[in-house]
């Protein structure tokens, strides 16, 4: 850690790929930022805003980027640094600049539209969590007594897939998942257009993230009261059979989720419910 | 109440999701506001877990009224009781209902929820879901959220930056303006009521525990539109995060509910590693000083402690930066994943250091509002809440409500650990019934009914507000310096210790900022995703709140809960000769009296016309449970509480039926 260049010199470059808005070109802007103790990705963005000038120091709009938490837990930072999708929040600035002495490199995901710079719209993937029904289908929110017993191997067991934070680190690395960019037409309304946007979003790639949320409330006791539903999400256009089991989506989810043990039992669940339908079971 | 009635709920946190989620289930069309995705909310960066009295403290002698006691005893008497002593009956039915949706809570060998032991009590009340509790909780609303959302009952407006309500000329709130954070339009939103639920104001003070997100701007905008403001001066520092260039990142309660042991070396800096510091020469300063809770003490006294140790006994860990242990070595591996996995992780992720294998290294850091809006409620003759009275949780502004972190009303001057994700969804569940009793109030009228000139007025004044900040290229100031700079003053003047000299030139200073930030210059002048425009925006609207923090600090001269004078201590009772310890210990509780007949009272601010915060105070119903001494560490405290609880005993004799600390009465079962 001490090698690095930006504590020889106390300067390192952040070369962002800028884009003023969706479909628009986009295009490259390097910053020049002073090294301090303790920053990650998040605090080098807020010197860039805070700066608003280039390396070359040319007048600059601050970069727009999305974040709430700063702690890996809201799934709000997610972007390409350094070639790798993950949370910026968590980047560490020493690190990557071991990595790679003297820039850190900033693009957003590919995978989704694009609003400006570094923020992306992933309203794709919260889509997906209604396509499979990611939730328990309660009577009602009046106090009827404690849920389900659940044994400690159950409860260890759903925790990790509970932590999934829709950041969309999974989908960015999936190869089966494609961007869907809905162009606006002429004269379209707002709602026409979200209208369209979602059945667009609803036949394709729901992904890893979507599957393993069904796997989560399909084990739930209550949850299994509507597995159907669930599985047949799964085998609908656009399901589990789209995935091509690359398994990279695991390699880099931020909360380590064993999406592809999720994937493996939704495959097997789907193709048990699948043959239960033909006989008419 | 029409089939076309419609609630906006502005903020996606728990309680806004929980106000959400119920609303629909009573069949009212609820929009849903957020500036973040609602399931992004800084809800999800609660750790510890929820509290209520369960089955296994039940056979030790704890109760709903016992909840409701420490919660009191905890926040220094200053919350009115009749709203915790709902809380705390609510809390068990709270857990359950979580339970059925579906969270992941942790579980005992025989499949039932674990609970832990949090601060301010000696019961294990704390139920939770790993140590990311905050996170299962907002999904399992955000998930029910997102099943009426399917149904067409409730629409998000995700993206979205609150501007303020619309107020018709009787100064009643039907709906609101916001601005789409992509798009920047401003649009109006017809309602015909309106729940705040926007959490807390960390950015005040720069670095805090609190997301990106928690700017008090929502509430500030309510509050300039002339919702009052109450005990803005009670603020939450929370004894151990870890400190970051960004953000303090919160290190949970839970790790010392869990065994985590607080300490320094006895001698200063010693530079050895701590593993290899013999045990005699720690100093455990929280067991030592604090037998009975030992490192559980309430946050306030925890975090007064720590900052002690450091600043004036001068044990810090590190010579040029303050911290002190928290220690978890001592406990195997597989319990610490179990049960403290989240934020152990994040210490890793932070610190690039395995906290199971070295003593963490934390300080205090800048966590909770205890203050908010101001909101009122409804009282049964019991001293429980009337349910569903459209008076519950309705600030001062007709058709204002607020609940969650943004409220003033359940945490007194300190919170207690695992009480906040019980107040937000309790309020949440508990106003929605209330909204609908005032929605099918008949003579009310609807937002439909209102002339669209009223919408369209709010809505120019914003549009004229955003545009003329565009134009405001060649200012002499940044917004982000500014914002740095108030936090740092806020952070020194209105935190742990606090001085009424330091107070007073803060409050200068401040002022002289706001006026400052009037004239940043936009760096960025587009039309299209600005988020510079928004950060100004929100910065200016920072300072009337932090002005009344200030002021309601500057004012109330003593000190409660996390509010801390050392010009007003009260020293406790060192005399060895018995007449003196016992004249020592009368003079003590007469002095507390007078200092709770002047200052058991809560702030409540309105912004004058010239925006100077005017402070009235307000009293505080502690009909239930007589206010008693928190005597935690204190010297004397013996002698004190005898002397005390020999008066409590002949003012209850005077006025039967009133209770005391150790009444019997049991609360009443609720519905």
């Amino acid at each position: 850690m001490s090698t690095s260049t930006a504590e020889t010199n106390g300067l390192f470059d952040v070369r962002v790929l800028r884009q003023d808005g969706p479909r628009q070109p986009s295009y490259w802007q390097s910053f020049r930022v002073s090294h301090e103790p303790d920053m990650n990705v998040i605090s080098v963005l807020q010197r860039v805003a805070a700066r608003a000038t280039t390396k070359d120091g040319k007048p600059a709009a601050p970069v727009a980027w999305d974040c709430n938490c700063l702690e890996e837990v809201c799934g709000a930072c997610t972007m390409v640094i350094n070639g790798r999708v993950r949370q910026a929040c968590s980047a560490l600035v020493d690190r990557l600049l071991d990595d790679r002495p003297g820039e850190i490199e900033l693009r957003p995901m590919t995978k989704f539209p694009i609003v400006r710079d570094l923020m992306v719209d992933r309203a794709r993937m919260f889509r997906a969590l209604s396509r499979v029904k990611a939730w328990v289908e309660v009577d009602g929110y009046n106090a009827m007594g404690p849920g389900p017993r659940v044994s400690r191997a159950n409860q260890e067991a759903a925790y990790p897939l509970s932590q999934c934070m829709s950041c969309g680190c999974c989908l960015e690395a999936c190869p089966q998942f494609t961007k869907i960019e809905v162009t606006p037409l002429a004269g379209e309304s707002e709602e026409e257009l979200v209208q369209r946007q979602e059945s667009a979003y609803d036949r394709g790639f729901m992904g890893p993230h979507a599957i393993s949320q069904a796997m989560l409330f399909n084990a739930h006791p209550t949850g299994s009261m509507t597995a159907a539903d669930r599985l047949n999400a799964l085998t609908d256009e656009g399901g589990i059979q789209i995935c091509g089991n690359a398994q990279n989506c695991v390699s880099v989810c931020p909360k380590e989720i064993p999406l592809t043990t999720s994937i493996a039992q939704a495959g097997r669940a789907t193709t048990l419910h699948t043959i239960q339908k033909w006989l008419g079971s | 109440m029409s089939s076309e009635s419609r609630v906006m709920v502005v903020g996606g946190g728990l309680a806004g999701l929980a106000a959400t989620m119920k609303l629909a289930e009573l069949g009212v069309h609820v929009d849903l506001m957020s500036l973040t995705p609602v399931k992004r909310s800084h809800s999800v960066c609660a750790q510890g877990g929820i509290n209520s009295v369960n089955d296994q403290t039940r056979q030790l002698g704890d109760s709903e009224w016992k909840h409701f006691d420490d919660t009191v005893y905890g926040g220094d008497f200053l919350q009115h009781q009749p709203p915790v002593k709902e809380m705390s009956d609510w809390a068990p039915k709270i857990i359950e209902l979580m339970d059925r949706l579906g969270v992941t809570f942790n579980r005992t060998p025989e499949g039932f929820l674990d609970r832990r032991r949090f601060g301010g009590t000696l019961y294990k009340r704390t139920a939770f879901a790993g140590a990311t509790t905050g996170q299962q909780l907002l999904y399992a609303l955000d998930e029910q959220v997102r099943r009426w959302e399917s149904t067409g009952l409730v629409r998000k407006f995700e993206f979205w930056d609150f501007l303020g309500p619309v107020l018709d000329d009787n100064g009643e709130c039907w709906g609101c303006v916001a601005q789409d954070l992509r798009t920047m339009e401003i649009r109006s939103f017809p309602s015909d009521a309106m729940v705040v639920a926007t959490g807390g104001c960390g950015l005040i003070y720069g670095r805090s525990t609190m997301s990106m997100a928690c700017s008090g701007s929502a509430a500030s905008r309510c509050f300039q539109a002339g919702v009052d403001y109450g005990n803005g001066e009670f603020i939450q520092v929370h004894p151990t995060a870890i400190p970051g260039a960004d953000k303090l990142r919160l290190m949970s309660e839970s790790a010392r509910g869990e065994g985590g042991r607080v300490w320094v070396p006895r001698k200063p800096h010693d530079a050895r590693d701590p593993l290899r510091i013999p045990e005699d020469e720690r100093y455990f300063f929280l067991e030592e000083r604090y037998p009975t809770y030992g490192n559980l003490v309430p946050r306030d006294i925890a975090t007064r402690e720590i900052f002690n140790v450091c600043v004036h006994e001068g044990l810090s860990v590190e010579a040029d930066r303050q911290c002190v242990y928290l220690d978890l070595t001592h406990i195997s591996r597989g319990e610490l994943d179990r049960k403290l996995g989240g934020i152990l992780e994040i210490y890793e992720k932070f610190q690039g250091v395995d906290p199971r294998d070295v003593p963490m290294k934390i300080f205090p850091a800048v966590h909770y509002s205890m203050g908010g809006l101001w909101a009122d409620y409804e009282r049964t003759a019991d001293g429980g809440l009337v349910p569903g009275s459209p008076r519950n949780q309705r600030t001062n502004v007709p058709g204002i409500y607020a609940i969650g972190e943004c409220d003033y009303q359940y945490h007194g001057a300190n919170r207690l650990g695992a009480n906040s994700l019980l107040s937000c969804i309790f309020s949440g569940l508990f106003v929605a019934p209330c909204l609908v009793n005032l929605l099918k109030q008949s003579d009310r009228g609807s937002a439909a009914e209102k002339p669209s000139s009223l919408f369209d007025e709010v809505r120019a004044t914003h549009q004229n507000r955003h545009d003329a900040l565009l134009r405001q290229t060649t200012g002499d100031e940044n917004p982000y310096l500014i914002h740095q700079q108030l936090g740092d003053i806020m952070t020194k003047a209105a935190t742990v210790v606090r001085h009424n000299d330091k107070l007073a030139e803060a409050y200068a200073t401040v002022c002289d900022l706001q006026e400052r930030a009037g004239r940043c210059a936009i760096s960025d002048t587009g039309s299209w995703t600005n988020q510079n425009v928004v950060f100004t925006k929100a910065l200016v609207d920072m300072f009337p709140i932090a002005r009344s923090i200030l002021k309601g600090a500057r004012q109330r001269d003593e000190c409660r809960g996390a509010h801390f004078k050392p010009d007003f201590t009260m020293p406790g009772v060192d005399a060895e000769d018995p007449v003196e310890k016992l004249r020592q210990a009368e003079a003590w509780c007469d002095r507390f009296e007078a200092k709770n007949d002047k200052w058991l009272k809560s702030s409540v601010v309105s912004l004058d016309d010239d925006g100077e915060p005017s402070i009235r105070y307000e009293d505080v119903d502690t009909s239930l449970i007589r206010p008693r001494p928190r005597l935690y560490g204190l010297v004397g405290a013996e002698i004190i509480d005898e002397v005390w609880k020999t008066r409590a005993g002949a003012a209850s004799e005077r006025a039967p039926g009133s209770g005391d600390q150790s009444s019997s009465v049991s609360p009443a079962s609720t519905s």
